[in-house]
């Protein structure tokens, strides 16, 4: 059954669609991926899921509430941890926690506990008392993580989760998040510019540009979209080897040179063991076998035209300087 | 809006405040300098001091009659003291009642733009909570900090009247309380309005000033031109400003029906103020 689901959902600003009659639907215990360069209107389809902004047309409904008519029971079931860092740098962590539980209209001694294990969890134990201005900003990512997970929420909307953080804490961030489908079946939908990240943590993955869906698949298919993968053969006789790669119908098409032969075909992780078994069986020697997969930043690079490297830059670049602004402050 | 959001909205705001008390000794500079260098250097009862070798050639009785009358003259204009001092003390906490509500207004653009606010926005709490959370916490910081100044004030030689009991001090802070809610509440919604902080600090400059000049918090509005005269009657300032001065200075011979128009004046700047402010400021929390 479907948890999220967009119908014709549609956010102008003055003169900017920002988001152009969007239309999906996630299912549970999925986690769903919007991929986009900035500006696609990622955040705003988001806002418009946790109610922040009121869509200009079209229908957003969350665990079977209609975000316009009945925000706060949409409010009740869904955690958001922003793009920003948004806790409170002048709490401590636990402050933090204890302010988010209130929020929900959560208390008792049993909150307590709660936090305490979230913020274990995320291995903050050690910091929970400690004010947040000292804390990394990998520690913060998690802090904000589990502020999230507060109200055991069935939709977690993960706005760039991960964006700025370096390569350690990114990946202790993705089996975080992992961990959370797999043992609290929590749906989840993440914005990113990170293709492995997508790739990685996602089930299906959204690619949208200038507010529209330009595609929508599991990033397996998405990749096998743009013609398959390629595998390279090389053999140390190689007679015979061409007829009997041209009669197998999994394979789309055979190019030799000389005794290497590069084969494209779809799902050519799959192919590979079994048309090894068959040549290996009839005599033939392989010296040397790879696997190339097409990555999903050709993928984007086929759909929007952007490199997803220079996307990067520029948003870490944002980032840094929203930063730098509210160190500033103090 | 229940307590328990309430509680924990406040209770975020005072950690913050404790954890920063530069923030409250910022805003509390002006009006300390107001106080120590003005209110010291604009010695208006100096201005008519007679020089001694004048007052020499005075005879005695008409001296202490001149002395007399500019005494009365001052205490009329000054709302019962005759130093300037002690008046411009008591405008000073008005000031500073009107410098926190709009840095608290500040708070609330911060917490938007470090998206703060859209947390908050993402949770089912109500959003007449977040705003009103907004204003206590800008209550009682204005609150402590009129008294930080009225203690500083003190020591510096405020000079209250005689009959001065506890009860006209409390009384004259809940004059002040008045001004404090209004105050609050409509930066509240200004600081929801404007959304950036350019802006707020924009607002903050322009309004500091005339509110503080368009008002008996610096000088007697009866002196004044009559269309700042007029301007003044409409700045809630002024009637915060006379109650206190009754209160602080005139306590043995107290008119209680100015008292207490001074009273429902701000009663009704209160009301109006909170509810307006609370409607343009949940309004402004939607997008």
């Amino acid at each position: 059954m479907a948890i999220v689901e967009a119908r014709g959902l549609t956010k102008r600003f003055e003169d900017l669609t920002a988001v152009d009659h969007v239309s999906f639907s996630i299912e549970e215990g999925e986690i769903f991926g919007l991929l986009g360069p900035n500006g696609a209107g990622k955040t705003t389809t988001i806002n418009m899921f946790t109610t922040l902004l009121t869509p200009t047309e079209g229908t957003a409904i969350v665990a079977g509430f209609d975000v316009t008519k009945k925000p706060n029971e949409v409010r009740r079931r869904i955690g958001l941890v922003p793009q920003d860092l948004t806790v409170d740098e002048d709490l401590t962590g636990r402050e933090n926690m204890w302010l988010q539980s209130r929020l929900y209209g959560l208390r008792g001694s049993e909150v307590d506990e709660k936090i305490s294990r979230l913020l274990d969890l995320v291995n903050l134990t050690d910091a929970a008392d400690k004010r947040v201005e000292h804390y990394s900003g990998g520690m913060r990512k998690r802090l904000e993580l589990v502020e999230g997970l507060i109200n055991d929420p069935q939709v977690l909307f993960l706005d760039e989760p991960t964006l700025g953080l370096d390569v350690q804490t990114r990946s202790a961030i993705w089996s975080y998040i992992g961990d959370l489908r797999r043992e609290k079946g929590i749906t989840i939908l993440l914005t990113t510019h990170y293709m492995e990240e997508a790739d990685r943590l996602c089930d299906r993955v959204a690619i949208i540009d200038h507010g529209k869906i330009v595609a929508l698949d599991t990033p397996s298919n998405l990749k096998a979209s743009l013609g398959g993968d390629v595998i390279e053969l090389e053999f140390t006789n190689g007679d015979g080897v061409s007829a009997k790669l041209e009669s197998d119908p999994a394979i789309l098409a055979v190019q030799r040179e000389g005794l290497k032969f590069r084969v494209k075909a779809k799902n050519g992780d799959e192919l590979l063991p079994r048309l090894m078994e068959t040549l290996i069986g009839e005599g033939m020697r392989p010296s040397r076998v790879e696997l190339v997969k097409p990555s999903l930043d050709q993928v984007y690079l086929e759909y929007t035209g952007k490199s997803l490297r220079e996307e990067q830059g520029s948003s870490e670049e944002a980032w840094r300087f929203r930063r730098n602004v509210r160190s500033a402050r103090a | 809006m229940t307590f328990i959001e309430l509680y924990a909205l406040t209770l975020r705001e005072l950690r913050k405040l404790v954890r920063s008390p530069f923030l409250l000794f910022m805003t509390m500079v002006q009006p300390l300098l107001w106080l120590g260098l003005f209110g010291k250097a604009f010695n208006l009862n100096g201005l008519v001091q007679i020089p001694p070798d004048l007052l020499s050639q005075l005879p005695p009785a008409l001296s202490s009659q001149i002395g007399k009358m500019f005494n009365e003259m001052f205490a009329q204009l000054f709302g019962g003291t005759t130093d300037y001092f002690s008046y411009l003390a008591s405008g000073m906490l008005a000031v500073i009642i009107l410098f926190t509500s709009m840095q608290s207004g500040m708070g609330i653009v911060w917490d938007r733009r470090f998206g703060f606010l859209d947390k908050l926005l993402a949770a089912p709490v109500s959003r007449a909570s977040i705003v009103g959370a907004k204003v206590i916490y800008s209550v009682l910081r204005g609150l402590l900090q009129a008294i930080l100044v009225f203690l500083i004030a003190l020591a510096l030689g405020l000079t209250l009247g005689p009959g001065t009991t506890l009860v006209t001090i409390l009384a004259a802070f809940a004059a002040l309380l008045l001004l404090n809610v209004s105050l609050s509440s409509i930066f509240a919604a200004i600081a929801i309005k404007v959304k950036s902080w350019e802006t707020q600090m924009a607002v903050m400059n322009l309004l500091n000033l005339p509110l503080m000049f368009a008002s008996n918090t610096l000088f007697p509005i009866e002196r004044m031109p009559d269309w700042l005269q007029a301007a003044a009657k409409f700045n809630p300032l002024t009637y915060a400003n006379d109650a206190m001065r009754q209160l602080f200075f005139r306590a043995d011979s107290l008119d209680l029906q100015v008292l207490s128009q001074d009273f429902a004046i701000l009663v009704s700047f209160a009301v109006v103020f909170t509810l307006v402010g609370f409607v343009v400021a949940v309004k402004g929390l939607k997008k």
